[in-house]
């Protein structure tokens, strides 16, 4: 196995998802068969090749930015509009800091 | 409704054989009565559709110019957002979601007198092939019921096909137009990376997403793509290359045109497929273009390089889906820490969290350089190959998917076979190249089959060229 069952807990703590038993099991399962495809990469020698991070990245006709003005943004009211909980013009989330 | 073009919807109102309100108003009962067939539409949008129809008749009581797309029902993909309309992603994390603002791309096709009749359902965050990772179920081919209208753009592509929308905004990334195009036998179109502005598209891999049009003619994708396209200061990688007529293309002559054969993208092509493409191939031989075969040595390597950089991508596009802003939110939340895990477990579907899974991992510590720097390097290579094609040939030619629309269900226990049915399309994204599904016929079952057509960056016209000569010689 190319990744173990410990990997597949610690990643899924950094990526804030909170996998199940099953879950473990079954993605430890699915990245072990796309990192062993993955490993195809290695047979290629990449030494001198630039990375390339982003198409045409330094061509005149799209490293272009816009005029830095003010503009008018969401009011408070169409910022919260979607949020699962808010009250008094925020967001509201749990306790993050314990008295 | 599935004989209707933006040219003779136009020509009828102009002459007035019905309103843009009365188009509009059959165009949505249609759209509604037979969407129950497909599942294609996931939120019809009746009121915005017949304002601006309204304001399509008043330019043409005004004697104004109605637009471009004057009165021609659009289906917009889920995870394009449109202000006061529902905008799902195909998550059931934006089930309520709101959008309150509208895409460019949006705001140009209605600038252009388009009425958006409707949002579609697709893959969740765009993420699949087959439209079958959508939280509201899954999309099914007009051409054949039983069988995936592909992914991610499904639904936009059965839309069309199936004529509840004349034409239909979908988005690429590694193949969401084109695949679902071939499937559905319509005409979908990738173009140049930056080439229409993102502004507005839910973002999944920002280095490799595309929003591209759906017709069932090259000359509608033309004139759709010339209406969204252009620079756009709301995105930075937006290019402002002009945007010439496309339709100025179409005029059937490909005669000394050179056409390159990948030989990489032949082999493993299912037989049923392969016939077509090659009739498909003689077709544009006896119009006049001259054809060779070529090599694209580094496409065996292609699905990899995706596979790392797409999902690296998308996991910190990913990551503002956390039950504070604007997604729903697990009930069971203790802590701050426990909500977000609690709300991404309930709300993400699997295939979403084995890429976000993918590319955390890729992207953390001790993993970066081995396998995102290295994907970076392979993508180079992947774009330098096409280069080098391009001094030898006008355009490339190749299948779309190496298989048919297959059944709903047939594939969704192996993921890494549904990745790697996506080899022909990822390359064109990683290089950012247009490129687009052109129908090609049918196989001996009855399904679809769609030729792709790829040229040089910003060279929409020759493609459009050679689709077009190519369907008009084929029909």
């Amino acid at each position: 196995m190319k990744i173990t069952d410990e990997e597949v807990r610690r990643v899924a703590e950094l990526a804030a998802l909170a996998l199940r038993d099953d879950e473990v099991e079954r993605m430890a399962k699915d990245l072990d068969s796309i990192l062993s495809h993955i490993d195809k990469l290695n047979e290629l020698d990449t030494t001198g090749i630039e990375p390339m991070a982003q198409v045409l990245f330094a061509s005149d006709e799209t490293a272009t930015l816009r005029e830095d003005r003010e503009r008018p943004s969401l009011s408070n009211a169409e910022a919260l509009a979607n949020a699962p909980v808010s009250g008094n013009g925020y967001f509201k989330v749990p306790r993050v800091i314990e008295r | 409704m599935k004989n209707y073009t933006i040219g003779s919807i136009r020509e009828g109102l102009l002459k007035k054989q019905y309103s843009a309100e009365e188009f509009t108003r059959q165009a949505l009962e249609h759209a509604e009565r037979e969407n129950p067939k497909t599942n294609a539409y996931l939120t019809f949008s009746s009121v915005r559709a017949m304002a601006a129809a309204e304001a399509v008749d008043r330019k043409i009581a005004a004697g104004e110019d109605p637009g471009a797309l004057a009165g021609v029902p659009v289906a917009v993909k889920d995870v394009i957002v449109t202000k006061g309309l529902r905008t799902t992603c195909g998550s059931k994390l934006l089930e309520h979601y709101i959008p309150p603002y509208d895409a460019t791309a949006v705001i140009r096709l209605e600038q252009a007198g388009g009425i958006i009749i409707g949002k579609t359902n697709c893959d969740e965050f765009a993420m699949g092939s087959s439209n079958e990772n959508s939280a509201f179920g899954p999309v099914r081919n007009p051409c054949a019921l039983d069988r995936v209208p592909g992914g991610s753009s499904g639904g936009s592509a059965a839309a069309v096909a199936q004529g509840t929308a004349v034409v239909a905004l979908g988005s690429d990334t590694g193949g969401s137009v084109r695949q679902p195009a071939s499937f559905c036998g319509v005409v979908g179109v990738t173009p140049t990376y930056g080439r229409v502005s993102r502004y507005g598209l839910t973002a999944f891999a920002s280095s490799l997403d595309h929003i591209g049009p759906f017709a069932r003619t090259t000359g509608d994708a033309a004139t759709l793509l010339r209406v969204i396209a252009g620079r756009d200061e709301m995105d930075a990688t937006s290019a402002s290359a002009p945007v010439p007529d496309y339709r100025d293309a179409l005029n059937g002559d490909v005669r000394g045109l050179k056409l390159g054969l990948p030989r990489e993208y032949f082999e493993g092509l299912a037989s049923d497929t392969g016939d077509r493409i090659h009739a498909a191939i003689e077709t544009l031989k006896k119009l006049g273009c001259e054809v060779r075969e070529i090599s694209l040595p580094h496409t065996q390597y292609a699905i990899a390089a995706y596979y790392i950089i797409a999902t690296a991508e998308a996991s910190a596009n990913l990551a503002r889906y956390d039950g504070v802003r604007y997604t729903t939110r697990a009930a069971s939340a203790g802590t701050l820490a426990e909500m977000y895990r609690e709300t991404r477990d309930e709300g993400f579907g699997a295939e979403c969290k084995r890429r976000i899974m993918l590319g955390t991992y890729v992207l953390s510590a001790g993993y970066y350089d081995a396998y995102y720097v290295k994907a970076q390097k392979v993508r180079s290579l992947i774009a330098r190959d096409y280069a080098e094609a391009f001094q030898q040939v006008d355009a490339i030619v190749a299948p779309v998917s190496p298989f048919p629309a297959f059944k709903i269900g047939e594939k969704v226990d192996d993921p890494v076979a549904m990745y790697l049915s996506d080899i022909y399309t990822i390359t064109g994204d990683l290089a950012g190249i247009p490129c687009m599904s052109v129908p090609c016929g049918l196989t001996p079952d009855g399904l679809p089959v769609g030729l792709q057509i790829l040229t040089k960056h910003f060279d929409e016209s020759t493609m459009f060229r050679v689709a077009d000569a190519y369907a008009r010689a084929s029909t």
